[in-house]
């Protein structure tokens, strides 16, 4: 296993190297998925719930009670799901924004994409402005997400690296400005809703409904898949833009499709379940230091890390203080606010 | 058939112009010097016979075709560039960096096949950078760098090979390498090589012909014992100098022709 992961990186990534792991990073993400579904304040049956569901399973003892079953279809279920696309899709938006900005500390949250989509997500949610999830939240959320991105790649400029200290400052400015946004709506606004609206800023996958789960399956897949046939170009373009250029890639035309495509995988996810953060940061870095920079790996191991990785600060945020709930970002803020310091201070002690 | 035609080639970024009134073409298997004074427009010329840069005045025609208006996959295809510097954030290895060099010949979506990877092979004996195959780019050397870089444009197989400075931070004897590496290319392959430098020895010993540039016009073009004489260095570097001739060669050498005794 060890072996296997760690294979060094000046070896070829090939078809079959990216298949093996995305194999294996997916029966990581089952099994966690399935601690997930059985972890919780009631206590599901395993042996019943096997026979239940699977008909390979039927020589297993047991029944599940109508409540029982309830609980995993209508509860745990989506929520593990959504758990699952939900950090897929910020750990692949995370990939995309470090390979534009060219700094591996970029992500959703710390840019303040996430905080803007947000605007867009509570006015949706406080005013019913465009109506329900249908229509209204997600293009609100959408429309959030594109705004931030315009002030910080506005910020960032053409052509360039973005520093360590643009990026934190640009980050902290943008969040800032939308939190106070943010605080604005929330006191101008009807107090029966506030309690959700806080919910849902720290980062509550709670929401998970089927549209909540059609809608991010559909922009993570398809922008996934889209952003997959600029892989080898994302390495190119990590290496510097004019060289990039020089290697024959249509640097302009890239940038724009990899930002919008990940734009509207960041909106959509953070629609579905609020503000949580550094996902799209902790993923990628770990799956770095595994298989190495190649994004023709890198992407689609952030997929299946990123979900699990939910997945499982999810099952921590229901269980640690039970039979009530942390926010899930709460739980992220905690694993990755300080692994992002960690990573800063290494980054400056390089550059010094 | 010449490679490029450049054409009353005029640039500006702004006001001044960088380069004005060039004309000269390029032929196959040339080794060519372009040499000159900080400032007079070469690197802004490499930058246009790339087709980076947009001409405001003249045309540079690749195979008879305006380079900028190609298809930068076009261009990769036939010229490849050896940057003075490499600025990447994530820690490639070398070997990953010379698979890059393949990029214009691959699709979106495919992976590198065995022809690709036997190119690599190929250029990685051929630069000597076999042993540093799995090492990051980052940590090494200036000249092992070079190598490296050198190797991912011969991986593009180019017909036309644009170098920056290719031994502006190197040693002599790596500066040596370096140079007798494209030398090599140059004669067993019939690669045509363009070197921006400011080692106007250097450019004499290896070149074939040598472009010497003036505040963006061209000041003399042609063999190196025609264009490196006394009279045109201190026309263009405004500097006294002697020539000397080298031992082996007779190519001319350049001396500053100081006085301190």
């Amino acid at each position: 296993m060890g072996a296997f992961l760690f294979q060094p990186s000046y070896l070829a990534v090939t078809p079959a190297r990216v298949v093996r792991l995305s194999i294996l990073l997916c029966l990581l993400l089952i099994v966690v998925a399935f601690v997930s579904l059985f972890t919780g304040t009631a206590d599901i049956p395993v042996r019943a719930t096997l026979r239940e569901f699977f008909p390979w399973a039927s020589f297993l003892s047991g029944t599940l009670t109508e409540a029982e079953t309830s609980i995993i279809m209508s509860i745990r279920l989506p929520r593990i799901l959504l758990a699952a696309l939900v950090g897929a899709s910020l750990s692949v938006a995370g990939v995309v924004f470090q390979a534009l900005l060219r700094n591996p500390l970029a992500d959703p949250y710390i840019l303040g994409i996430s905080a803007g989509s947000a605007v867009g997500a509570v006015l949706g949610i406080l005013f019913g402005a465009a109506g329900t999830w249908g229509l209204g939240m997600p293009g609100m959320a959408f429309l959030g997400a594109l705004a931030a991105i315009l002030i910080v790649f506005g910020i960032a400029g053409r052509g360039k690296t973005m520093e360590n200290n643009t990026l934190l400052l640009t980050g902290v400015m943008v969040n800032a400005f939308f939190n106070a946004f943010i605080l604005f709506v929330f006191t101008i606004s009807d107090h029966a809703q506030l309690q959700r609206a806080l919910n849902w800023i720290m980062g509550d996958l709670s929401l998970a409904d089927e549209q909540a789960l059609l809608y991010t399956s559909v922009f993570l897949l398809a922008g996934t898949g889209f952003i997959y046939a600029f892989a080898r170009s994302m390495n190119i373009l990590v290496t510097g833009e004019e060289t990039a250029q020089q290697l024959g890639v249509a640097v302009g035309k890239t940038k724009i499709a990899l930002l919008a495509a990940a734009a509207l995988i960041t909106a959509a996810a953070v629609a579905a379940s609020g503000t949580i953060g550094f996902v799209g940061l902790i993923i990628p870095h770990i799956i770095r230091l595994l298989v190495g920079p190649d994004h023709r790996i890198l992407l689609p191991a952030a997929f299946f890390l990123g979900g699990t990785f939910l997945i499982g600060a999810d099952t921590l945020a229901r269980s640690l203080v039970a039979p009530a709930e942390l926010p899930v970002g709460v739980i992220t803020a905690l694993c990755g606010a300080p692994y992002f310091l960690l990573l800063l201070r290494r980054s400056l002690r390089a550059s010094s | 058939m010449k490679l490029m035609n450049v054409d009353n080639l005029g640039f500006r970024y702004g006001d001044p112009w960088v380069l004005r009134h060039l004309d000269f073409t390029i032929a196959g298997k040339e080794f060519i010097g372009v040499l000159g004074p900080n400032g007079s427009g070469k690197s802004t010329l490499l930058r246009l016979l790339d087709g980076l840069l947009t001409p405001q005045e003249g045309r540079v025609l690749l195979d008879g075709i305006p380079v900028h208006t190609l298809k930068r996959r076009e261009v990769a295809r036939r010229i490849a560039v050896v940057p003075q510097h490499y600025s990447g954030i994530f820690a490639f290895s070398a070997r990953e960096i010379v698979l890059m060099g393949r990029s214009p010949h691959l699709r979106n979506w495919s992976f590198e096949e065995e022809r690709d990877y036997a190119v690599v092979q190929r250029v990685m004996e051929q630069t000597d950078t076999l042993d540093l195959a799995a090492r990051p780019l980052d940590q090494l050397s200036g000249g092992e760098r070079q190598r490296v870089l050198i190797a991912r444009a011969l991986a593009q197989e180019p017909q036309l090979l644009l170098l920056d400075e290719p031994t502006a931070f190197l040693d002599i004897r790596h500066q040596v390498e370096i140079l007798s590496l494209l030398k090599a290319c140059n004669r067993n392959e019939g690669l045509t090589v363009v070197a921006v430098t400011h080692d106007i020895n250097l450019a004499s010993l290896y070149c074939d012909r040598i472009i010497l540039l003036d505040r963006g016009v061209m000041h003399d073009d042609g063999l190196p014992e025609a264009v490196l004489t006394a009279e045109n260095i201190e026309a263009v570097y405004g500097t006294p100098v002697l020539t000397i001739r080298h031992e082996l060669t007779g190519r001319p050498v350049v001396a500053p022709r100081t006085e301190l005794w």
